[in-house]
């Protein structure tokens, strides 16, 4: 079938808040074990802040990412009309 | 809208029935307590653990039987996302987080960590590309998925095969550390171990697979996050005062810190890190003839004992050698352990490692080469992580894309519960050490330590160096897994809360085992027997044909791991890298490029995975001397980067090419072009169906 320009947007809004999640994960992995010499200088609830990002914050982050893409898109499928039959 | 109301009833039913089996379960644990203060043994709280919970898996497994292939391969697509995601944890958490993870902690400190990002931060990858996709195109396995985007037999193919060879990789692991774990809690033989395991692994695979191993696994989570929080919880109030230990061990760490420091400059331990470093060459020497040199010792010793005498030596001056005298076997085998037991003394001879700095290095550039080689495996366990088959095919198995998603979340949410305490537990177990263990006198160890160091000296080993009846840290030699296994003890609770957690980290093993058999038999009885072979044969007669080859895998899985192919830590490692660079590439690329076509895919994944396999084989020494390779593996690194982490290579190689050769040969079919777009939409007026029955 052919998608409407209804669909495209949908796509496309799919991509950005994908690559704005990617963006965050990258850097609270990446990023942060990078510099987890540098941010070990700087203490959290009384953890170095390096060894506590890698230990639980980056974690607790990516819990975040996973929920608020889930929320998102099963919003967008009913506001762009492609969501499936309810099933609880 | 029947399945509505039919599906939010099973859902309250489920929730119902998990209550009562946790309440059960929970009572089974008391009156098992009950039953030691009144004198039960050990052993028989061994065996209890043992055998109920296996009773257990089996009973659910025969309930579970099916012969209905959307049953039997994806559980008839009706598990909730909340459970689904519970079935993923238990099939993610493998032997090696449960009982490995907090002692690679330990050991290694903040370089340990990217285990702990690695298997977590892989499942934002799974949400964002890969989940929701694969449930919209809803067929029975991975294969699947490449096989009818990509078009012909010769991806499929290659995805079968890489399937069982990451798969087969993981799975020996585990049996491995079902047969660990079941010598050790009952006394029963390694090999023995294994099969007894490996029947708990089958009743319940074999007779309802997927069906079956979810249901399963579901009730394996909530045995083995009871068993790994239960002993950090009372530490944590032991040593931080406050029942949710994860978020106080800040504190703690702080103190391990100032010990550390204590330690390091400590003359008495300089002393002893001096003897730990002769006693390790001694003991490498030894290993040659271990009972000659045992025998010596003990001369030496004698003469000692005899000297201390004349010289009026302190009491426990005397005591200690005497005691060094009365460890010192002759007897081959023991001597073999004892020497072996020494040589690892010589991780001592260095001051502690700071637990909490990342990437120490002696030079500027040990310490790039370390942080390098951080971040590698976090991104090899990530990219790994999204590509595990029997980890994807889970999100087959929920009843819409809406759900799949939330599954996601629900799957990440309960392995974060036990991934984010195991740092924890590390540092507490660490305290411990440090100011109860270190200081004590040889003569009043701490009872859990006493009891340990009889058990395995591989496990733990402490010797008197300096003669002093004081122990000193650079005395200790520790193995990684006592951590998880004495905590109870550390802890000061009672033997029954062993056997929980023995029976925890027996859950983990099984629960990951099951899914990884399933995983292979279904590659070969779906994608090659009835996908390739024979797209005629009968429902009943492709359920059938799974369970046998199922059985056989299981057999030839259990006989590889009897000859005991050491270090698990690599082999799960290799298993990740491996499927890093053989699917995600073509996975991703398949549902966000519409160009993206058979040729590249074929030539792009056979190239990843070339590039990781080639060098894995001329950088990881057991495979180097497999297939003859002498020159050294320094000359064959790429950036210091070490053979766990080959996917980091291969991945890219992988993506790179797929891009290429895909833009230089011909764009897809329409047809083709129309299931990408069929993936991408939760439901499409009009849309075809790809779902498999």
């Amino acid at each position: 079938m052919e998608l409407t320009e209804k669909h495209k947007e949908y796509w496309h809004k799919n991509l950005v808040i994908t690559a704005i999640l990617l963006a965050i994960w990258f850097v609270v992995t990446f990023v942060e074990g990078w510099y987890a010499r540098e941010l070990n200088n700087v203490t959290f609830l009384g953890f170095p802040l390096g060894f506590y990002m890698s230990a639980q914050g980056s974690l607790i982050v990516y819990v975040v990412i996973i929920g608020v893409y889930a929320r998102y898109m099963n919003n967008l499928d009913r506001k762009y009309d492609v969501h499936e039959g309810e099933d609880a | 809208m029947a399945t509505v109301t039919g599906n939010r009833s099973f859902n309250s039913q489920l929730k119902k029935y998990y209550s009562v089996y946790t309440g059960g379960f929970i009572a089974f644990v008391i009156a098992l307590a009950i039953a030691e203060q009144v004198g039960m043994s050990r052993a028989w709280i061994g065996y209890w653990f043992l055998f109920a919970t296996i009773a257990l898996y089996a009973t659910i497994g025969i309930m579970s039987r099916t012969v209905d292939a959307a049953e039997y391969y994806v559980a008839g697509r009706r598990v909730p996302a909340f459970f689904n995601g519970m079935a993923t944890g238990a099939d993610w958490m493998s032997a090696a987080s449960f009982i490995g993870m907090a002692g690679t902690l330990y050991l290694s400190g903040y370089d340990g960590l990217s285990f702990v990002m690695g298997w977590t931060g892989g499942y934002v990858l799974v949400a964002l590309f890969l989940a929701p996709y694969l449930r919209k195109f809803g067929q029975f396995t991975i294969p699947d998925f490449l096989g009818a985007r990509y078009g012909g037999n010769i991806v499929r193919s290659i995805g079968i095969f890489a399937a069982i060879l990451c798969s087969f990789t993981y799975v020996v692991a585990q049996i491995y550390g079902v047969g660990i774990i079941t010598s050790k809690f009952t006394g029963l033989e390694f090999g023995i171990g294994v099969f007894v395991g490996l029947a708990g692994i089958l009743v319940c695979s074999f007779l309802g697979g997927m069906r079956a191993v979810t249901w399963t696994q579901v009730a394996q989570y909530i045995i083995l996050i009871i068993a790994y929080l239960t002993p950090v919880v009372w530490l944590g109030v032991k040593h931080t005062g406050f029942p949710i230990p994860q978020f106080a061990y800040g504190q703690t760490l702080q103190k391990v810190g100032d010990l550390e420091k204590k330690i390091t400059a400590d003359p008495k331990e300089v002393e002893a890190r001096g003897l730990a470093k002769a006693a390790a060459s001694e003991a490498t020497a030894a290993l040659k003839d271990p009972v000659k040199a045992a025998t010596d010792r003990r001369a030496a010793l004698e003469q000692r004992v005899a000297k201390a005498k004349t010289d009026n030596a302190p009491d426990h001056v005397q005591k200690s050698i005497q005691q060094a005298l009365d460890n010192t076997p002759t007897d081959p085998e023991k001597a073999q352990a004892y020497w072996s037991a020494r040589r690892n003394l010589g991780a001592n001879a260095n001051p502690p490692r700071k637990h909490a700095e990342p990437f120490p290095g002696a030079t500027e550039q040990a310490r790039n080469t370390a942080r390098l080689n951080f971040l590698g495996i976090v991104f090899c366990m990530m990219f790994g992580t999204a590509a595990l088959p029997h980890i994807l095919m889970r999100y087959y198995t929920t009843p819409s894309v809406r759900q799949a998603r939330q599954s996601v979340f629900w799957s990440l949410f309960f392995i974060f519960l036990l991934y984010f305490t195991a740092p924890c537990l590390a540092v507490l177990a660490k305290y411990d050490v440090y100011s109860h263990l270190v200081g004590s006198q040889f003569a009043q160890l701490p009872a859990w330590a006493a009891a340990w160091r009889q058990v395995d000296p591989a496990l733990l080993t402490i010797t008197d160096l300096n003669f002093d009846g004081i122990v000193q840290l650079a005395e200790i030699a520790i193995g990684g897994d006592i951590i998880v296994l004495a905590t109870p003890e550390i802890a000061g609770l009672p033997y029954v809360v062993s056997g929980l957690v023995a029976a925890g980290g027996l859950a983990a093993a099984l629960s990951t085992a099951d899914g990884l058999l399933l995983t292979i038999a279904n590659a070969l009885s779906h994608d090659l027997y009835y996908k390739m072979l024979d797209p005629n044969a009968t429902t009943a007669r492709r359920v059938t044909t799974s369970k046998i080859l199922l059985l056989v895998v299981a057999v030839i899985a259990a006989w590889v791991t009897s000859y005991k192919p050491g270090n698990i830590l690599f082999l799960v490692g290799a298993a990740f890298s491996l499927a890093a660079s053989a699917f995600f590439p073509a996975l991703v690329l398949g549902i966000f490029w519409k160009r993206a076509n058979k040729w590249g895919a074929i030539v792009g994944m056979a190239a990843g995975l070339g590039v990781c396999m080639y060098y894995m084989c001329v950088t990881y020494p057991f495979l180097r001397d497999l297939i003859g390779v002498t020159a050294p593996i320094a000359s064959y690194q790429w950036f210091g980067m070490n053979a766990i982490s080959a996917g980091v290579f291969g991945l890219p190689v992988g993506l790179l090419t797929i891009f290429i050769v895909s833009l230089l040969t011909p764009a897809p079919s329409r047809e083709v072009q129309a299931l990408v777009e069929h993936v991408r939409y939760p439901n499409l007026a009009g849309d075809i169906d790809t779902r498999a029955t």
